[in-house]
Order: C-alpha cells, then sequence, then structure tokens
C-alpha cells in the first residue's frame, strides 16, 4: 500500500496540481486560448478525435507501422553489421568509423535527402527512422562484442568451447546487455528523427501523428498541438515499456543491472 | 653395452625417455619450458618463466607460490592450453598439451561465472560440451557437484546474488563437473575474506581427497599454500624461475591456524626471501 502511494499515487497527485494550476491559468485569462488553452479542451479535443471524428487512432496507427518498420529493418541491419566491425579490422576502420561520425548527426538531418531520393513516400520516412537507429545499433553491438571480459573466454576455452558453439553460447551472451543498450539508444533516435520527419514532410501514403501537430499548427488549434504532443509522449512511455521491459528484467534478474546507457 | 632393458636410459627429449621407459608416465611434466611475452600497455618484453621444470604425479596437491610476476599464472595458462609456450615440453600423461582439453579444467582467481546463466546453468555448462551423456545424466551430474560443494539449494539462483565464497564454490563445482583429472586453480581465493577462505580450505581438502584429483594451485600466501600443498614450489620473477621446492608432510586434514602449520611457512618464508633480490611483497 505505502509503495503504491509512493510509485503511483503521489506522482499522480503531483501533476494533478500542474494540471489545475494550468485550468486556473487559462481561466484567469492572461492569455488568449489560442495560446493556452484549458486542459478541458485539450481533453475535449482527444476525445473528440479518438471517438467522433476518428481522426487519431489511424493516426497513431501510421505512424507507429512507420516506426516499427524501419526500427526493425534497423535493428536487423545494425546486429550484423556490428559484428563485422567487432569482428573484421576493415569493417571496424570503414563502416565503424562512419557509424561515431554519422551517430553525432541529428537524424533530422537526413529528411532533405530522403526527400530527394525517395520523394514524399513512406520509404522517404523509414529511410529517416532507419538512419536514426542502425548506427546505434552498430556500435553498441561492436562495443559489446570488444568489450567482453577475456576472461568468460577463456574459461569457456577451458570447458572445450570453440568456434561457432563458442559465439552463441559465451560471446553474444555476454555482449547482451550492450547490444540491448544500442537498442534502446536506436529506438530513443528512431522515434524522435520520425516525429522530425513527420512535422517537416507532408506523405501523401499516411497521415501520422507528426502530421496531425502540423496541421494544429497551421489550423492555429492549439488544444490539437498540445493534444498530440501528450499522445506522443504517450506512445513514446508505452512503447518502451513494452519493448524493453522483458530484456529489462532479464538483466535486473541475471545480471543485477539496468541497461546501459539506458535510463 | 649398457643393459637397457633393466635400466631404461635417461633421454634429454622427454618423450623419448616415456617411450623408453616401462612406467606410468608423471600426471603432467613440464620439461625446459620458457615463456616471454609483451606487457600489455608499456610494450615491455617480459620474461615470464625460463627453463621450468616441473613433474606432478597423478593425485598430488602441487602449490606454486611466488610474489607476482613470477610466472606462476603463464605456467598455469600453458598447462590449461590457453597459451602456447616458446620452447620446452608440457606433457599430461606423456602426451603432448597443444590446446585445452577436458582433462583439465581451470579455476581463476575472478569467478569467471557467466552472469546470463544461473548457477546450475554454469555448472552445466561444461557439461553440455561432454560427448557420451544424456540431458538427463549431465543434469544428475551437475546436482552432485553442486552438493559436492554445499550449494544445492542455490540452483537457480543468479551469480550477482551470491557472496564471493559462493562463487568460488560454484566455479569449483563447474571445474569439477567433467570429471577432469587434474584442476588448474590460478589464486582461487585471493579475493576472499580470511573467514571464507578457511572454510573453503577444508572443503577443498575434503573433495580433494574425495576425488582424487591432481591439483595445481597458485597462491602468493605462503601459508595457504602450506596447509593445501603435498608440495610448495617456490618461484622467484625476473626471469621465472623455479628456485626451491619443499614437501610438506603434514597430517590431514590441516588447519591454517595450526602451530605447526605456522612453522613450517615461516621457514619457507623465511627461504623465499633469500631467493628474492628485489624487495618483492610476499604475504605470510
Amino acid at each position: 500500500m505505502k509503495t503504491f502511494l509512493k510509485r503511483w499515487a503521489m506522482p499522480f497527485l503531483g501533476l494533478f496540481s500542474l494540471v489545475l494550476l494550468w485550468e486556473g491559468l487559462a481561466i484567469a485569462g492572461i492569455w488568449p486560448s489560442y495560446v493556452l488553452p484549458p486542459p478541458t479542451q485539450v481533453a475535449a479535443y482527444l476525445w473528440d478525435a479518438t471517438c467522433v471524428d476518428g481522426t487519431l487512432l489511424p493516426a497513431v496507427w501510421v505512424t507507429l507501422k512507420r516506426l516499427l518498420i524501419g526500427y526493425a529493418i534497423g535493428v536487423l541491419a545494425g546486429i550484423p553489421l556490428g559484428l563485422l566491425c567487432a569482428q573484421v579490422r576493415f569493417f571496424r576502420d570503414s563502416v565503424g568509423t562512419l557509424a561515431l561520425g554519422l551517430q553525432a548527426l541529428p537524424s533530422v538531418c537526413w529528411v532533405p535527402l530522403a526527400i530527394i531520393w525517395f520523394g514524399q513516400t513512406e520509404e522517404a520516412l523509414l529511410f529517416v527512422v532507419l538512419m536514426g537507429t542502425v548506427w546505434s545499433l552498430i556500435i553498441g553491438t561492436q562495443h559489446g562484442i570488444n568489450n567482453i571480459p577475456p576472461i568468460y573466454v577463456r574459461a569457456a576455452r577451458t570447458m572445450g568451447s570453440h568456434g561457432l558453439k563458442l559465439w552463441v553460447t559465451v560471446i553474444l551472451p555476454a555482449a547482451f546487455p550492450n547490444i540491448v543498450g544500442g537498442m534502446k539508444q536506436g529506438w530513443a533516435f528512431a522515434w524522435r528523427s520520425l516525429m522530425a520527419a513527420e512535422i517537416y514532410v507532408t506523405i501523401l501514403t499516411g497521415f501520422g501523428v507528426g502530421q496531425l501537430l502540423h496541421y494544429g499548427r497551421e489550423l492555429n488549434n492549439m488544444a490539437q498541438v498540445i493534444g498530440i504532443m501528450i499522445v506522443v509522449v504517450v506512445i513514446g512511455l508505452l512503447a518502451d515499456k513494452i519493448l524493453f521491459s522483458p530484456w529489462e528484467r532479464m538483466l535486473r534478474r541475471r545480471w543485477g543491472m539496468d541497461i546501459p546507457g539506458g535510463n | 653395452m649398457p643393459d637397457t632393458s633393466a635400466h631404461p636410459p635417461h633421454h634429454a627429449n622427454p618423450r623419448i625417455a616415456t617411450e623408453l621407459q616401462n612406467i606410468a608416465p608423471s600426471k603432467l611434466e613440464v620439461h625446459r619450458v620458457s615463456k616471454t611475452f609483451r606487457a600489455f600497455g608499456t610494450g615491455e618484453l617480459v620474461h615470464a618463466l625460463d627453463d621450468v621444470s616441473l613433474k606432478v604425479d597423478e593425485g598430488q596437491f602441487v602449490c606454486l607460490v611466488g610474489p607476482s610476476g613470477c610466472g606462476k599464472s603463464t605456467l598455469l595458462n600453458l598447462i590449461a592450453g590457453l597459451d602456447q609456450a616458446d620452447g620446452g615440453d608440457l606433457l599430461i600423461d606423456g602426451a603432448p598439451i597443444t590446446a585445452p582439453g577436458r582433462d583439465r579444467m581451470m579455476m581463476f582467481q575472478d569467478h569467471a561465472l557467466f552472469p546470463w546463466l544461473d548457477v546450475f546453468g554454469n555448472v552445466m555448462f561444461g557439461l553440455k560440451l561432454k560427448p557420451g551423456l544424456t540431458d538427463k545424466e549431465r543434469r544428475e551430474v551437475a546436482k552432485f557437484y553442486l552438493k559436492l560443494v554445499g550449494l544445492e539449494s542455490f540452483m537457480h539462483a543468479a551469480i550477482h546474488e551470491l557472496s564471493g565464497g559462493m562463487r568460488q564454490r560454484v566455479a569449483l563445482a563447474r571445474a569439477l563437473a567433467p570429471n577432469p583429472r587434474v584442476l588448474l586453480m590460478d589464486e582461487p581465493f585471493g579475493a576472499l575474506d580470511a573467514l571464507t577462505r578457511e572454510n573453503l580450505y577444508v572443503d577443498l581438502q575434503r573433495i580433494w581427497s574425495q576425488r582424487r584429483k591432481t591439483i595445481l594451485f597458485v597462491t602468493h600466501n605462503i601459508r595457504e599454500a602450506v596447509c593445501l600443498g603435498d608440495r610448495v614450489v617456490l618461484f622467484s620473477p625476473h626471469p621465472g624461475k623455479i628456485r626451491e621446492e619443499f614437501a610438506i608432510d603434514l597430517p590431514r586434514p590441516r588447519n591454517i591456524n595450526d602451530t605447526a602449520l605456522a612453522a613450517r611457512s615461516a621457514t619457507i618464508t623465511a627461504a623465499l626471501k633469500q631467493h628474492l633480490t628485489h624487495k618483492e611483497e610476499v604475504s605470510e
């Protein structure tokens, strides 16, 4: 009971008091409602968009699909590339160095290039998400493999493990925390870059939440802008929980640690 | 013409000597082994082992003692087959050692248990690589060794949940599980507190006498070596060489706090100090 209070009830009350303050400020009329709409108006927009005109859920679906497909491609490409970088000198010098450089590039900077290459299509957005994901995965995987305590490999070798078996039963599991760390960072970058791209580019093949945010501004509908921002926060938190909490639990139980580099 | 049938000839090459002799070879034989390597970081050339020879019989408990950097761990790694010697021969049962083998299991100072497996999974690791057993049999064997080290009730615990002493017990069970004839122990108790160590001395002596393993035990603690070993072999560094050897004939099981044992280790400590040209740290 006490932990329930501490974990859920008190933060909820804290947040609720901020919403009340916001409501009070909005009602006081210091700023016009197109600058600061009251939270009730935002709630009304969210209710409308979900249940009445039904624009919100399809947009969420379009966004999630882009995110998951782009992210999945990024993971499937990034882990093997990271393994190659860890094992082969040439890949480390070429792809590994490139990954270090491009990870420093905010992935929204890929948007102009993506539009010229792919046009205003789904592929352009997938490409941006992929560019947000893949470098973190390469670096996380390479770092994970290269930083395995050498004693694990030595111990396994004395017990007769070698070759592919050594890779599957020792090297990959030992690198696992860092690979998950790379996956989590890649996820955060992918989500941010997709939002930037959706706000920035109108894609004719699907209408995502980023575009709803963009049109909220065009229509001067501040309630929509804030409402969609809340939706973006909620999707980000939920996806993070759903995707990473199994890994997180496993790391806690086995290793007694959190995801490296995660928060 | 000497009568070779009655008196087997001595031969400089131990492999030929073994072939010519009609007696069982030593369990382990290290013959004029040398090893140099470049130190990690500084790149300095380290003469870790210089012309080292040692014979160990089946079932013996041999402790290698010396200050850090005297090559005792290097020798253990060579016998484990993890590294290759620059010169000389390393033989197990008269056959040259070229790679790691299930007949020699190793324990490290850092327990080297795999955190992604639970206690049971760690003990099963080496067993799974051993052919000729069904999975059910492997599980039974693993349980036997966990019981032997007194951890059967911690089968499904995670490694990070165990104390340092318990981790080394699991590491011991993991090393024993594939039933090697030789156990190589590289300062396995070095990082443990005194009380935990004392319990492990008792258990290791019990397990050794029950399982009749040949044990090579590296330590820089002379008291520990006298408590455990049939023989204590003194190393000195720069370059790593065997200086002197002591046979320990104190009755077993031995207690580390025994006065006769303390007197014995004091003599050996004095001997080691004489061998050291530099002022290296040796703990009694």
